[in-house]
């Protein structure tokens, strides 16, 4: 054989291989720290269907890691077909810095592309020994809050902002009193931890700390893994809607060719199945039937939006966690 | 004109040595390095100067380079001490101690963090016994200091472990003989011998302790301009999406370590120096 014909001969299988013997689809989903379970559940059902309706099989990695670490990943060049993290602000830095996705992706699906909402509870220790009920308890003295740095951590920036929307409705929404109130809370911080599954270990494992300002779906987790007799689920009286958004990655998946199955694999999260995922891990429901049916997993608490308060991730971010922000503040009093 | 070089030794191969280590630390090291200076430059200097001299980012370079120093010195005293223990006494478990020596290089250090922390949280093994003393070891400066010199020791010790070993104890004897006492033997006779590698020891030591992470991360508490160390602030400036920040302080970082590193290795060389000169 000549070693033109060879060639020729290995290009023609390998093209063969690619148009044919197609392996399995493969998507990566690069998210943030406590949905590792939830999509473990969600990927598996997705292919199922996916294979039932196409009839190719579909192969879905998962990354985690801290939502703006995993966001800065993707810049860098980790090849995500989808991104699913914990706040709007991390998305828009992909589209800002790399350009990756158009900037108005948050308009592409239902519910600004958030198929599940959370908010931030507390985890308290067993028979909840310092009466922590309402936001107010975390500022009282000798009371010690576990909560991880807004600046590197996304639950943490809804943690933050809901303090700060509870203090502003209390106070009539008196901007000066509000810094007052979330100054005094992370004076009560002993250890800012870079992440929340940081934090929780400081507070389960090591016992430091009477509350953890926590995900509610982490809360519950930690429940679920630690037992009712170790900690306990704190719902204060308000709190803020953290909608952890989710989005296709356009110029990743349109050059591995995924863009349709990565669509379909979002578009999966909002179906009844997808939610009833989703409930089972901790994460409210968008559509009103899964909600109802899950209704007593789930306290019922008065919510605000970002929107609503903050005027948006951008404003929020500006203001309140960018170098020289009213968080660097908080320290350098 | 003559060459700038030292008149090479007679032994052969100077020149392909010199291309491979000018070569090796250009690819391993230079390059890397002037990476960081040049992707800090893409942003505008005031926002440079102002990332890198903000209060937050030098309370960080106190703590990052003060505990270091300190934990550098520890390591020094103790390290010199196991080394001493190490090479002059003979003892059962002497080679399980001298291995259990280089367990830190081992280690992953976001291990030993973890366990240092339970040890001295307050209700941990040992920061219960000191806490009613007023001492807080965890989430304070001194946590820091306490993970700086657990990695540091083995650096110490296995720096000065074969310069001990190679000393002639007839020199103590001979010291000894003509009338010199305990403390000056060691003062006069010892501890030259041994000073350069202490240094060698220290600066490895030290140098470890300002880069390290890991470790240093859990036991800290991080609280800012408190017990923020230096790379943390690194990273957190990247999880901000600011590279150039990141980058500027990792500069100063470099630039700083590298002054202090120059500056002992000279001193190191000045000492070895006046004991040939002798």
């Amino acid at each position: 054989m000549k070693p033109t014909t060879f060639f020729k001969r290995a290009l023609a299988l390998l093209a063969g291989s690619v148009l044919f013997g197609a392996g399995p689809v493969k998507l990566l989903n690069v998210s943030y720290d406590p949905t590792r379970e939830l999509y473990q559940d969600i990927n598996a059902a997705f292919a199922k269907q996916w294979k039932a309706k196409t009839g190719v099989d579909v192969e879905i990695s998962q990354s985690h890691g801290g939502s703006s670490k995993q966001a800065r990943s993707v810049i860098d060049g980790l090849q995500a077909d989808v991104v699913t993290l914990g706040l709007a602000y991390d998305i828009d830095s992909i589209a800002e810095h790399a350009h990756l996705l158009p900037a108005n992706w948050q308009t592409r699906l239902p519910n600004n592309s958030t198929p599940y909402t959370s908010t931030i509870v507390f985890l308290v220790r067993h028979g909840n020994p310092k009466h922590i009920k309402d936001w107010d308890d975390l500022v009282r003295p000798g009371v010690s809050v576990i909560a991880p740095n807004p600046k590197s951590s996304g639950g943490a920036r809804w943690a933050y902002l809901a303090a700060w929307g509870y203090a502003l409705k209390k106070n009539n929404g008196d901007d000066k009193k509000a810094q007052e109130f979330v100054t005094r809370l992370y004076k009560n911080v002993p250890v800012l931890d870079s992440g929340a599954r940081g934090s929780t270990t400081t507070f389960a494992q090591r016992g430091i700390g009477d509350v953890l300002l926590d995900w509610e779906n982490e809360a519950f987790l930690a429940l679920d893994e630690l037992g009712k007799d170790k900690v306990e689920v704190v719902t204060p009286s308000l709190s803020i809607l953290a909608e952890p958004p989710v989005s296709v990655v356009d110029r990743v998946a349109a050059k591995h060719g995924t863009t349709q199955v990565a669509k379909a694999y979002l578009e999966f999260l909002y179906t009844a199945e997808g939610q009833e995922i989703g409930a089972r891990h901790y994460y409210r429901p968008r559509s009103p039937e899964v909600a109802a049916k899950y209704a007593s997993r789930f306290a019922k608490v008065q919510l605000f939006t970002i929107d609503e308060v903050f005027g948006g991730w951008q404003k929020a971010q500006k203001r309140h966690f960018d170098d020289g922000g009213v968080f660097d503040q908080i320290y350098l009093r | 004109m003559s060459l700038p070089f030292k008149k090479p030794s007679i032994l052969p191969g100077f020149w392909p040595a010199f291309s491979y280590t000018i070569l090796y630390l250009s690819l391993i090291v230079l390059i890397p390095l002037s990476a960081v200076f040049l992707k800090s430059v893409t942003s505008t200097w005031s926002h440079l100067w102002r990332v890198v001299t903000s209060p937050e980012v030098v309370a960080s370079y106190r703590l990052s380079f003060g505990a270091s120093l300190v934990a550098g010195m520890i390591s020094v005293v103790v390290g010199f001490l196991v080394a001493w223990v190490l090479v002059r006494y003979q003892f059962p478990g002497k080679a399980l101690a001298d291995a259990l020596v280089d367990l830190p290089f081992a280690l992953p250090t976001a291990v030993a963090g973890i366990a240092l922390t339970s040890l001295y949280t307050e209700n941990g093994w040992l920061g219960r016994y000191l806490a009613p003393l007023g001492i807080k070891v965890a989430f304070t400066p001194l946590g820091v200091v306490v993970a700086l010199t657990f990695i540091g020791l083995p650096f110490v010790v296995r720096a000065v472990q074969p310069v001990l070993a190679d000393a002639d104890a007839e020199l103590e004897e001979a010291a000894a003989s003509l009338g010199a006492n305990r403390w000056q033997v060691f003062r006069l006779v010892i501890f030259p011998i041994v000073r350069p590698a202490l240094l060698t020891g220290f600066a490895l030591a030290f140098a470890r302790a300002l880069g390290e992470y890991g470790s240093v991360i859990f036991i800290a508490g991080n609280m800012p301009m408190k017990t923020e160390i230096t790379p943390l602030l690194i990273v957190t400036k990247l999880e901000q999406y600011d590279y150039a920040g990141a980058t500027a302080i990792a500069a100063v970082m470099l630039t700083a370590s590298f002054l202090l590193l120059l500056a002992i290795n000279a001193l190191e060389r000045r000492t070895r120096k006046f004991m040939t000169m002798g």
